[in-house]
């Protein structure tokens, strides 16, 4: 079988309160990885428009940006699935690659959450979850993390300082990243005095709300080979689901939605946890970063805490995770953020990623969940 | 109809599985059961995946569970400002079934522990709504 490989990636710097519309904003995450593929709108084949609803007021996005970048009369269309939207619309733009029917797509994610108040915008989130038998209750995204955060404390010893640790590590990366909403540093001092949001989490074990895009330019191995100098394989694609309630779910301290995803995308990339050089794992709260280590095999369940304790997953590390900041610094607007963080590997994987750089790099993986564990997306790249 | 009553803030109005409402009223937190193959369902639906069957029945969701998580929200999204601080959790019961609901305020926070007994208890709300919260035993 013919490979798929990555030829251009961009986003926006992710801000809050973009000072500009949603086409503008995508305009910029668009522009830098058309630049990177050096391509122009007519050379792509098809566009996947990738955001969550209710956040602008714009119906069907796909038509309007498509046409604000000049991407018809090429087909286009949206891919939803909350925070792992633009992973998923990666995995559609290898299909349709594998199956002929293009041959190169542009897959387009963004976000622009400022606006909404910050309170609009829990009520949006908490409705991505059960609307009928949960969000009458008055859920949010950080109480259904914080419940998984306390099942992982009780089962395992996990403390709130390890999660804070979490915290450290990503502001100590998202400082040396240009394109991160939070560009200063947090002591682990600062992160465990922080205000409760829903115990046991904190403010600082909570990503920042964003304004973002992203774009991945996908194309067949015969084009990639042709067009880029520095072509990124998709090794392996790993994508699952699990109950949406609270309620249907057989664990609270991991996301089965993620192991399954892992299993299938380690599988189809003939490669075990260990052969992983950089990954980015879906941190939207400390504790997420943390049932990642264990989702994704980089520790045993109960162990991850020993990865963040031992700074394993820091550069120079066992397994360096999220160096540009991750979710947690570099801020998380939900459509662009599958596209940034598979931006991040590239770079990795190309040796382009200035100060966050692993040297030698060869095998990356990204982990996107939509909602709390409800979607769950595992990508593995690679270079010749 | 009837379905808008549950909760603080009920996002849906119509339901085939509304009763769970009137029975809330009538002081009991029920589950639906599958007649074909038995399975018991909570939240409470209409239909069976399994079976394709809609021939669902009641039955009352009797304890206690025990808690399996827990947490304590200090902020709130738009509209549950006025319920704050409060705290939500999961119990599971003997025959496997979790229910997903608050916890009574009359349960200070020192003494919420996982694994500890909870039964869930039908409570009225202001503005003629129905909810459940778990209670000790």
């Amino acid at each position: 079988m013919q490979k798929v490989g990555i030829i251009g990636v961009g986003q926006s710097a992710f801000v809050r309160g973009y000072e500009g519309s949603i086409r503008e904003l995508v305009f910029e995450g668009f522009s830098e990885a058309m630049r990177d593929a050096q391509l122009k709108p007519q050379d792509i084949n098809a566009s996947i428009i990738c955001s969550a609803p209710e956040y602008d007021k714009q119906r069907t996005p796909a038509g309007l940006m498509a046409e604000y970048l000049e991407l018809t009369p090429q087909p286009t269309f949206y891919i939803e699935s909350v925070c792992s939207s633009s992973s998923m619309g990666v995995r559609v733009a290898y299909s349709m690659i594998q199956a002929g029917l293009h041959d190169i797509v542009a897959v387009i994610g963004f976000q622009k959450m400022s606006e909404i108040s910050s309170a609009e915008s829990q009520e949006r989130m908490g409705r991505g979850a059960d609307i009928m038998w949960e969000s009458p209750f008055g859920t949010m995204m950080p109480a259904y993390y914080a419940m998984h955060a306390r099942a992982h404390m009780n089962a395992y010893g996990t403390t709130e300082e390890d999660l804070a640790l979490i915290r450290v590590k990503a502001a100590s990366y998202g400082q040396i990243n240009e394109k991160a909403v939070y560009r200063k540093g947090v002591t682990l001092e600062k992160a465990l005095s922080s205000d409760p949001v829903s115990t046991p989490l904190k403010v600082f074990d909570c990503c920042a709300n964003a304004d973002g895009s992203s774009c991945i330019i996908v194309a067949s191995e015969k084009t990639a080979r042709k067009l880029s100098p520095k072509p990124v394989w998709i090794l392996g694609l790993g994508a699952a689901s699990a109950p949406i309630n609270m309620a249907g779910r057989s664990t609270y301290t991991g996301l089965t939605c993620a192991r399954e995803a892992a299993k299938q995308a380690y599988s189809m990339a003939g490669v075990t946890p260990k052969d992983i050089d950089v990954a980015e794992v879906h941190d939207c709260f400390t504790i997420a970063e943390m049932m990642g280590y264990e989702d994704l095999g980089f520790a045993e369940p109960g162990k991850g805490k020993e990865l963040i304790r031992n700074k394993e997953t820091y550069i120079g590390g066992k397994i360096p995770v999220n160096v540009d900041g991750g979710l947690l610094s570099k801020g998380h607007p939900i459509g662009a953020t599958g596209g940034s963080q598979i931006r991040t590997i590239t770079l990795q994987l190309r040796g382009e990623a200035g100060p966050m750089q692993v040297d030698g790099a060869k095998i990356g993986l990204v982990h996107n969940i939509g909602g709390v564990g409800i979607y769950g997306n595992v990508t593995i790249l690679g270079r010749d | 109809m009837g379905f808008e009553r549950f909760g603080t803030i009920s996002f849906v109005s119509q339901a085939k599985v509304s009763k769970f409402v009137d029975y809330l009223e009538e002081g009991k937190v029920m589950g639906t059961r599958c007649k074909s193959c038995g399975k018991k369902y909570f939240p409470p639906r209409n239909d069976c995946a399994q079976c394709l069957s809609s021939d669902v029945e009641w039955f009352e969701i009797v304890g206690p569970g025990k808690l399996l998580t827990y947490s304590k929200l200090m902020y709130a999204p738009s509209g549950f400002e006025g319920d704050l601080p409060y705290r939500i959790c999961v119990v599971e019961y003997p025959d496997g079934v979790k229910v997903f609901g608050r916890v009574s305020p009359a349960i200070p926070d020192d003494d919420l522990s996982i694994g500890m007994e909870l039964v869930a208890v039908p409570t009225k709300l202001s503005g003629n709504k129905v909810a459940y919260e778990f209670k000790r035993p």
